[in-house]
């Protein structure tokens, strides 16, 4: 297993109604992967897992990418205010 | 070109000729410079003030609003003697008083895809103070296909967002977030609320890195992201890259010219009417008192959050806020008839639609909310 840490933004915050989780993942995990577990884990964030911007250790990462060991997960929604 | 300062603008810039990183000549520059600020509001405020400040020489303005009192907690171009003003008037006004000196061009229209290459053409610079998706987007397109950059900022709530995509250098807001949020899903600044100060520090970091890039110095934030929490401040930077799939910046984008962004983004950009669930829903303020008057005991529901009935409710009404409607739905009779409101009528509208597709069927929308009830019929009610 992978043990790794979520920081929410934003309007996931709101949803996930907490800054940062620990969580323990299954190995080569992609980011896809992890979206698809924390949307059926956690329903009310499902909706906010089709435009996420998601970072590992602060870099952009891409759907298909692999969630390295101990990572530290971003989750930055779109936000459009002005 | 205008390669000299008179003696008063001299004096007037004397702080950036001091130093060496902009000095005459980089005030030159400036002066020889454009900028397109789109959005007159929270972000634009900051941004076009301190630009003429700097004396970047040609400031263009876009907005199609006027000013309202709601909008002065944040929107500090504006003020109390320009209320009701058209907001490009307003801020125009503003910028001439503080540097007459520089050029202001005004469009007082929505910035559509009819009109977005014409005067974005125009500028060296562009400056997202939009409020809405699809805005957002078209500016992201615009500024791709013209080459220019698109100094960016975003803002909900205590968070903001800063970045400069010039997809010349680096990627472009679609490289990030090639597809738009469901619909509904991030709340406006008229719904969700905002820090009044948080525009303010968004929307100075922006013109920081306009007049970086019109300089041509410094770092600006190109494939990087800023990210800020006014509660926790927080600065948090992350490295982007550019999408290989990117449809607008990518080796194979298709989309070469600009599309109907009102469509890709499912939503309404501007002077949509969003406080509307369809006219087969909504019922007015006015009707409703009627209704109310017949039938006493008819069931209203409220779907605003918890804190927002100590500044306005409507007595006996039933509070479940929107977020909650799916879970407690079984709280609520199908077979009564019910009123579902709101502050402005959005997210009631929202609140019909999860309830509809229940199977809900004897439901209205107050139009306009309970702003329009204060407005129309209980005039004791503040607006907000």
């Amino acid at each position: 297993m992978n043990k790794i840490k979520l920081l929410f933004f934003a309007t996931i915050r709101d949803r996930a109604g907490t800054k940062q989780m620990d969580l323990e993942i299954p190995d080569n995990l992609t980011i896809q992967e992890l979206k698809d577990k924390l949307s059926s884990d956690y329903p009310k964030m499902a909706q906010s897992m089709k435009s996420v911007l998601m970072t590992i250790n602060r870099e952009y990462a891409f759907d298909e990418q692999i969630v390295p060991q101990n990572a530290e997960i971003g989750m930055f929604p779109p936000v459009s205010g002005g | 070109m205008i390669d000299e300062l008179s003696h008063e603008q001299i004096l007037r810039y004397s702080r950036h000729l001091l130093m060496p990183e902009v000095g005459l000549s980089g005030q030159i520059k400036l002066k020889n410079s454009s900028a397109l600020v789109i959005g007159t509001g929270g972000l634009g405020s900051p941004v076009a003030l301190y630009l003429a400040a700097a004396g970047v020489g040609r400031l263009g303005l876009v907005d199609y609003d006027t000013v309202d009192s709601s909008n002065l907690q944040r929107q500090v171009i504006h003020g109390t003697s320009t209320v009701g003003k058209l907001k490009v008037e307003s801020a125009s006004d503003r910028l001439k008083d503080l540097n007459p000196d520089i050029r202001i061009d005004v469009y007082n229209e929505p910035y559509t895809s009819e009109n977005a290459m014409r005067i974005a053409k125009e500028y060296d610079v562009i400056v997202d103070g939009t409020d809405n998706f699809p805005t957002r987007y078209l500016t992201n397109d615009v500024c791709v296909m013209l080459g220019k950059p698109n100094i960016y900022g975003s803002i909900f709530r205590f968070d903001g967002q800063v970045s400069v995509f010039y997809a010349k250098e680096g990627p472009c807001y679609r490289c990030l977030f090639p597809e738009p949020p469901p619909p509904g899903l991030v709340p406006s600044c008229a719904e969700g609320g905002v820090l009044g100060v948080l525009p303010g520090t968004i929307g100075t970091l922006q013109a920081t890195e306009a007049i970086k890039v019109l300089l041509g110095i410094g770092q600006p934030l190109i494939g990087k992201l800023l990210l800020y929490n006014a509660l926790d401040m927080s600065f948090d930077f992350v490295k982007l890259k550019k999408n290989p799939n990117c449809r607008v910046c990518g080796p194979n984008a298709d989309i070469k010219e600009l599309i109907d962004y009102e469509e890709f983004c499912g939503v309404p950009g501007h002077h949509a009417d969003d406080t509307s669930a369809g006219a087969n829903w909504d019922i007015t303020a006015l009707d409703l008192k009627e209704r109310l008057a017949l039938t006493p005991n008819l069931i209203l529901l409220d779907v605003r959050e918890p804190h927002e009935l100590e500044i306005a409710a409507i007595e006996g009404a039933k509070n479940i806020p929107l977020g909650e409607v799916a879970q407690r739905m079984s709280e609520l009779d199908s077979a009564e008839e019910m009123i579902v409101f709101c502050k402005r009528g959005s997210r009631s509208a929202r609140a019909i639609e999860i309830l509809a597709s229940a199977g809900f069927k004897k439901m209205k929308n107050l139009k306009g909310g309970i702003n329009a009830w204060a407005e129309e019929v209980d005039t004791s009610l503040p607006l907000y």
